[in-house]
């Protein structure tokens, strides 16, 4: 009877610690918050994203910060869960009193927590959901990548203009927003340019097993296969593709930027196409001055594309209240919108009227194990 | 016809795996009637500990038929360890308390490990060695079969016939059958019913991280996560050829790696996932036991 | 009319609480941090999830790990219901409506399982019902109606405090009367010996389809208070993990006792709150503690007691 007394006892203490937890109140510092999925299923586009937001605050505040102040960025874990994304900014906006919020790179994450900054009237910066309905919910949201319709579209005219394919097989993550909203955009485009869709099949995010849909695919002869998913499948179905004996070409969309994926798919994914934010070729120096600062910070790490976006999410968070001149939400939403030519590592970006960034898209190929470039689409 | 054996051969290789995975579930239920929800996450330390291994070892670099061979035994042995370790702590205590209590450790276990192992492992997919390189063992006609598919299979065989052998020709194993089969009588019998669970717990570990290690080796992708979904569908594999059952849970798990296959390749991929259920469903309402399960009388 | 009389006056404690939710909302939501509230609020919904299972579970003894499932159910059909009536909805009588419809919708797919459970035991059981909410969550995975892997947005936010500790108290009073009551005393009679409550005369077959339906429908309700007060819904929110979750609760208060659900959902929900502090290691933190608790308390934290106001009283089931 005792031991249940004290158990309930140390719980009730326990909860009410939570509660008297302090809030950080604004002191000579500006708090933003950063909010993404450091553990759970997509764990590593949450440690990706926050090395490169890291290292922008670094950048940030060795060169003085923004107005007189350093930057502080508090950084949540929403577990890979749309609900707990919402604690996860509440917490942010609420508690920390965070003057920003920078996150998520899921768009089911964003969308669910967006209300949220919304309502507080809190900007919020997603760095790579490309869900077009995540900055409708609001005027305070806005995003700092391209959005699924430009670059599946994209992919589609380069596929059917540039490379001559005809008929096309799709491979979708069916349990991945990005992954599905990529496809209808490429099969849209696909259709109107006379293209054809020979077969469809899908996996679900995590899967290691793809023999099944491949043959499928094998069967039905494509010139081209569009695989718009995330490397950690991606890299994994060029080499099964390879196995099986499929020469179609593979196609890919930005989930595909990543060393791991020349690492895993070594061989197989020789001669692959994928559109991407930026090509490590590029010599602009935004380019080259951060691959030198990830791989002096990350142990001679190659960024993937989370990290860059998290990079540029971040720094053109610090640029809109260096812009600003306030920390008032309104006051920063407003610089933000009005970004123009920002020099991003993922290309000049352009805040447009439905606050989607606005940036050019490039066409990578996969040569002796490296991102080559091939060419620049403008929006 | 080309594509129906290119599919069949997808699919044996694939059941083998969960094959596998099945047999440690079902010992572990055969004699603690526990689902051992950790036991996925004890395939995916396998793979890890074959990666990690086969890097130390130099093995990463040199592919060999006798590297692949000492990295499988070391990850058996260490993950053998992990599972006498894991029952010893988490499960040894509950054994007298109801079983929902044991359930909830073995929850516990099993998070302990995904989430340690996404700190201690990193949370991004690694790159598994080739210890062996593969390459198409025969074509014929537009049928592929690598020699990793092969060794898949013809490893799991020996494996799964090792066991066999332990369980039915020795000592131990016959004191694995007779816990299995009532743990009071056999204690009574002066069975060191102790024993008998820790070396439960090691064959079924050590055989997760063979299946681990070969997944590895045929999908050269790992991650901390990695046992979630296997760890389930294996699982739903015990139980669909009768979960206590070792012919059961090598049908299950070929039945389940061929409908897998079959499912996304005739039907639709996209309900890959529902169809292996509503499959298991069906059989489980004709044959509330399973396939091999033993129907045991109810006695009042 | 003498009978709607002693209805009221027998309902009039629950009434009163149920009232007194909508000022009390109003007073939270004016002072509370918007942060604890949310946290309360997952509370409250919790609470009815591990409560429902807990008849399920607990208190019939028929292992479920399906519960997200009905959950799921409850949520997408309760919002695409609320969708259907157009942007301009903001009312307690829709959001009721969207409840009770999402309820039953999630009691017919329990029917459906119920119904398999007369011939399974045990673990076959728990396989059955991981694999029918898993089945659930494929079919709105493609439903593109719903939104399928996009998940459903533009849910009107009509849920909140008051709503979801309405509910709570209702589903806990009508569950506690329902255990307790003479009637009640058959479902723990099935799961402390199912052919020995046979023998007596128990319907066991009724009575594991209603534990189902019941417990079915509040996981339903649950699901629509969650659509509603996130105000997006995603099947990755419903995955056989959250079923676990639910389980959990109800292992961890002590299987078979009500209070003992409320405090390990309110508990476990806190939990991970309180560990932020940790960041990364948080969750690895959480699972140890899980461990800890579990073998310090094998039989949960109350065991099959209720906590009640008078003092540490067995609860019914022995």
């Amino acid at each position: 009877m005792r031991r249940q007394h004290t158990i309930v006892t140390a719980l009730a203490l326990a909860l009410l610690a939570g509660a008297w937890s302090a809030c950080s109140p604004q002191g000579d510092e500006i708090v933003v918050g950063e909010y993404g999925s450091l553990t759970g299923g997509t764990a590593t586009f949450g440690t990706s994203t926050h090395e490169g937001v890291l290292l922008a605050l670094k950048k940030i505040n060795d060169a003085g910060g923004v107005l007189g102040k350093q930057v502080r960025v508090v950084t949540e874990d929403d577990q890979s869960k749309p609900e707990e994304a919402v604690t996860a900014v509440l917490k942010l906006v609420k508690q920390n009193q965070v003057v920003a919020v920078v996150g998520e790179v899921a768009s089911s994450r964003s969308l669910a927590a967006a209300p949220v900054c919304q309502s507080s009237k809190i900007p919020m910066l997603s760095s790579a959901s490309t869900n077009p309905k995540v900055t409708q919910v609001g005027d305070f949201i806005f995003r700092a990548c391209f959005i699924d319709p430009f670059q599946g579209s994209t992919m589609a005219k380069f596929a059917v203009n540039t490379l001559k394919a005809h008929k096309f097989a799709i491979l979708t993550d069916n349990k991945n927003d990005y992954s599905v909203g990529l496809t209808q955009f490429f099969r849209e485009t696909v259709k109107k340019l006379g293209g054809e869709i020979v077969v469809e099949e899908s996996y679900a995010e995590g899967d290691i097993e793809f023999k099944a849909q491949l043959t499928s695919i094998k069967a039905a002869q494509p010139d081209a296969i569009y695989v718009p998913g995330y490397y950690t499948e991606c890299a994994l179905i060029a080499r099964q593709a390879h196995e099986l004996g499929l020469t179609a070409t593979l196609l890919g969309g930005d989930g595909w930027d990543s060393p791991k994926t020349t690492e895993i798919g070594g061989k197989a994914v020789e001669g692959v196409y994928f559109t991407n934010h930026y090509s490590a070729e590029e010599q602009r120096p935004e380019v080259q001055q951060f691959l030198k600062e990830y791989r002096e910070a990350y142990k001679g790490k190659t960024p993937d594309a989370m990290a860059v976006l998290g990079y540029d999410a971040m720094s053109m968070m610090a640029d809109a209240l260096r812009r600003a001149g306030s920390t008032d939400g309104t006051q920063i939403r407003d610089a933000l919108a009005a970004t123009k030519d920002f020099p991003g590592v993922s290309g000049r970006i352009t805040i447009d009227k439905d606050r989607n960034a606005q940036k050019a898209i490039v066409v990578l190929k996969i040569e002796n194990g490296a991102f080559h470039f091939v060419e620049s689409i403008a929006p | 016809m080309d594509q129906f054996i290119q599919q069949l051969i997808n699919g044996l290789s694939w059941g083998a795996i969960y094959a596998l995975i099945a047999l440690g579930y079902t010992m572990v239920y055969g004699v603690l009637r526990l689902i051992n929800f950790a036991h996925g996450d004890v395939y995916m330390v396998g793979a890890m500990m074959a990666y990690y291994i086969a890097h130390w070892l130099g093995f990463a670099v040199a592919p060999s038929a006798a590297g692949f061979v000492i990295v499988m035994v070391l990850s058996m042995t260490a993950c053998a360890l992990l599972g006498a370790l894991i029952e010893l702590v988490a499960y040894r205590r509950l054994r007298s308390q109801p079983r929902s209590s044991m359930l909830i450790t073995a929850i516990g276990v099993s998070m302990l490990l995904e989430f340690g192992g996404q700190r201690v492992f990193g949370p991004d997919p690694k790159f598994f060695p080739q210890l062996i390189e593969s390459h198409s063992l025969f074509r014929a006609g537009s049928v592929v079969m690598t020699n990793i598919d092969a060794l898949v299979i013809v490893v799991s065989l020996a494996l799964m016939i090792g066991l066999r052998w332990i369980v039915m020709k020795t000592r131990v194993g016959m004191a694995l059958r007779a816990v299995s089969f009532s743990y009071d009588a056999a204690a009574l019998m002066g069975i060191d019913v102790n024993r008998v669970l820790t070396l439960t717990f090691m064959l079924g570990s050590a055989l997760a991280a063979a299946a681990g290690t070969m997944v590895g080796l045929r999908n050269p992708k790992i991650d901390p996560l990695m046992g979630l979904m296997p760890g389930v569908k294996a699982f739903v594999a015990a139980v669909l050829g009768g979960i206590g059952n070792f012919p059961g849970a090598v049908v299950g798990g070929l039945l389940m790696g061929l409908t897998e296959t079959f499912v996304s390749a005739y039907l639709s991929s996209t309900y890959r996932d529902a169809v292996a259920f509503v499959i298991l469903i069906g059989v489980l309402l004709v044959k509330p036991t399973g396939l091999f399960g033993r129907v045991t009388v109810e006695k009042v | 009319m003498a009978g709607l009389l002693h209805l009221l006056r027998r309902n009039a404690l629950v009434a009163v609480i149920v009232l007194a939710q909508w000022p009390l909302s109003m007073a939270l939501s004016r002072w509370l941090n918007p942060y604890y509230l949310q946290i309360i609020v997952y509370i409250g919904i919790n609470v009815i999830l591990a409560v429902s299972l807990n008849l399920i579970n607990g208190i019939t003894g028929q292992f479920s790990l399906g519960h997200a499932g009905f959950m799921a159910l409850g949520a997408y059909v309760s919002a695409a219901f609320t969708l259907s009536l157009g942007a301009s909805v903001a009312g307690t009588t829709e959001l009721l409506v969207a409840l009770l419809i999402g309820g039953f919708g999630a009691a017919v797919a329990g029917v459906l399982v119920g119904v398999p459970s007369l011939r399974l035991r045990g673990d076959y059981l728990a396989i059955v019902t991981l694999g029918f909410g898993e089945i659930i969550r494929v079919l709105i995975l493609n439903t593109n109606a719903v939104g399928g892997a996009r998940g459903l947005t533009g849910i009107a936010p009509l849920a909140g405090f008051g709503s979801v500790y309405g509910c709570a108290v209702v589903c806990v009073v009508m569950l506690w009367r329902l255990v307790h009551s003479t009637k009640g005393s058959a479902f723990a009679a099935i799961r402390e010996d199912e052919i020995a409550a046979a023998a007596m005369g128990v319907d066991t077959t009724r009575y594991k389809v209603i534990a189902f339906t019941i417990g079915a429908f509040w996981a339903g309700v649950a699901g629509g208070l969650f659509a509603h007060f996130i105000g997006y819904i995603h099947t990755n929110s419903f995955t056989f993990l959250k079923s676990i979750e639910i389980v959990v609760m109800v292992v961890l208060g002590g299987a078979g006792s009500i209070s003992g659900a409320i405090l390990a959902a309110a508990a476990l929900t806190v939990l991970p709150e309180l560990l932020r502090f940790g960041a990364e290691y948080r969750m690895i933190i959480y699972s140890l503690l899980l461990i800890v608790m579990m073998l310090t308390r094998p039989t949960g934290l109350l065991g099959n007691r209720e906590l009640t106001w008078r003092s540490w009283k067995p609860g019914t089931a022995h």
